[in-house]
């Protein structure tokens, strides 16, 4: 069914007794094409699998219920702000892909580019700010650095005069923004079935199929599944999964917690970024303030952090805007991060061969969804990265090319 | 989290940094022959495991000790913790 204005008003006069569900849920058969494992960035690349490559023997299998991983929690924010060229032109090209993606799913994913702003306190801070701007725009991207004054326009209520960290102004994303992220699940499966994709839930890969050395399918707990190709798209879970094959990764799990306020009426018409106070905050359609800060910091499959971390997010919206001071916490949760050795993901072949990695998204990787998607598709079918994803290789930092952002070093609760 | 500190008895886990896995004491010798992809692998890779993991602290806001902190990865459950001085002793490292 092809979702339209007409659609809505005919089904509106007939009972709304025509809409049927948005994908089929399809048992496993014995063999297919491909095999994506994780229904996250997985459905974007099974999406792009089926629409650019044409293969369509496909088959996305889901340990738990769709959306239930990352790709249904997390603080909705997208952005393509990056410096390192690495990356940069990925980000970008997952910002393009955002922009179109409610055409092309036909699916209302409520893009919203309502703007993101990074707060600078200090000259050597607008420095850096002014070179990443610089670095957007080769790409393609677009940036505009505001001072003070024009930032005091657009967002009134912020700390101005704090005393550790005054806002002398900030970079500002326009195109960046917010998309529903439910909707950005429900939208890929429902394009990906509608192209014969299967999509089959509550289905856990245990192992792979391994003949002659290369993965020749998978095990799961609805029994035996092979395919030509296998790509594993498993987030926090990598480490375990990809330990089946003995293979180590470069990742870490840990836990982010993200926070929503009760419903309050307009205030925030743009996404804030307070990264010296390590706090984030933007307002949901309903009216939530949901915003965000650090991870806590050590190894955790737990899916719940603990107080520190939330004292120190509720102190940093604190600081640069006190405004926010009387709602109240209307609910919070936690999240398994795979954080990379360099804060960069990886989208690469593995030493096994038809046994395809995306994964190391660290607290980014809703952003990355279509860009993923459509790189891990290419890598599969390809058998070779696409040139946005060139940098993101699984051997990287055995040849010295680590991309990082940060400038850390292998310490992946710093990135 | 609360961390039962061998000489300072129970102290909240916010005092500590964590550096990561407790492997990372038994650093690679430099003068291995294959140096080059032992300190690769002794830097960048992880076992990162579900359920028990052994892993580094360090009590900065406190003596400065270092600690080997047996701890759940799953449920954050903290099994028992050493002074990773102790554990190096034990293993014949330093005098």
């Amino acid at each position: 069914m092809r979702f339209s204005g007409w659609k809505i008003i005919s089904q509106g006069l007939s009972g709304n007794r025509g809409w049927r569900g948005m994908w089929r849920n399809a048992e496993p058969k014995l063999e297919y094409d491909v095999i994506i494992v994780g229904a996250g960035h997985g459905l974007a690349a099974a999406y792009y699998l089926a629409k650019n490559h044409k293969i369509s023997r496909v088959a996305v299998l889901e340990k738990s219920w769709l959306g239930s991983g990352n790709i249904g929690r997390n603080t909705t924010i997208v952005r393509s702000n990056y410096l390192l060229k690495e990356n940069q032109p990925f980000y970008e090209l997952s910002l393009r892909l955002w922009e179109d993606l409610e055409q092309e799913l036909n699916y209302n994913v409520m893009v919203s580019q309502r703007g993101v702003f990074n707060l600078f306190h200090s000259d050597s801070q607008r420095d850096a700010f002014v070179r990443r701007g610089n670095a957007m725009r080769f790409s393609g991207a677009d940036s505009e650095l505001l001072d003070g004054n024009q930032l005091r326009k657009i967002a009134p209520y912020l700390d101005y005069e704090n005393a550790r960290f005054p806002i002398m102004g900030a970079l500002w994303q326009p195109r960046g923004g917010t998309v529903r992220h439910d909707a950005v699940v429900w939208g890929y499966a429902r394009a990906a079935n509608n192209l014969g994709v299967d999509i089959i839930q509550n289905c856990e890969v245990t192992n792979f199929l391994i003949e002659n050395g290369s993965c020749v399918g998978v095990e799961t707990t609805k029994g035996p599944i092979r395919s030509a190709r296998t790509g594993v798209c498993v987030a926090g879970s990598s480490s375990l999964l990809m330990s089946k094959v003995d293979i180590r990764l470069p990742i870490e799990s840990h836990v982010l917690q993200a926070f929503v306020s009760e419903g309050l009426k307009p205030v925030l018409s743009s996404v804030i970024t307070f990264g010296a106070g390590h706090f984030y905050i933007s307002q949901s359609d309903k009216g939530g303030l949901v915003f965000g800060g650090d991870i806590d910091g050590y190894n955790s499959y737990a899916q719940r952090g603990n107080l520190p971390v939330v004292e120190d997010v509720c102190e940093g919206g604190m600081a640069v805007m006190p405004i926010i001071g009387r709602a109240k916490l209307l609910r919070m949760w936690g999240g398994v991060m795979d954080m990379s050795m360099d804060g960069s993901p990886f989208i690469d072949r593995t030493h096994i061969p038809n046994l395809y990695f995306n994964g190391g998204w660290c607290y980014g990787g809703f952003k990355a969804t279509p860009a993923s998607g459509y790189c891990m598709a290419h890598l599969i079918a390809c058998n070779d990265s696409h040139k946005a994803a060139k940098g993101f290789r699984l051997d990287r930092f055995e040849y010295g090319n680590a991309i990082d952002e940060k400038g850390v070093g292998a310490q992946p609760n710093l990135h | 989290m609360i961390i039962n500190h061998p000489l300072l008895g129970p102290r909240f886990a916010s005092e500590f940094v964590i550096l990561g896995d407790a492997s990372l004491i038994k650093r690679p010798q430099w003068d291995e022959e294959d140096a080059a992809k032992k300190f690769y692998e002794y830097l960048f890779l992880r076992d990162n495991p579900c359920g028990i993991h052994q892993e580094l602290w360090f009590h900065e806001f406190g003596d400065r000790s270092w600690l080997v902190v047996t701890r759940n990865t799953e449920t954050h459950e903290i099994l028992g913790v050493e002074l990773a001085r102790d554990i190096a002793l034990l293993e014949g490292r330093g005098k």
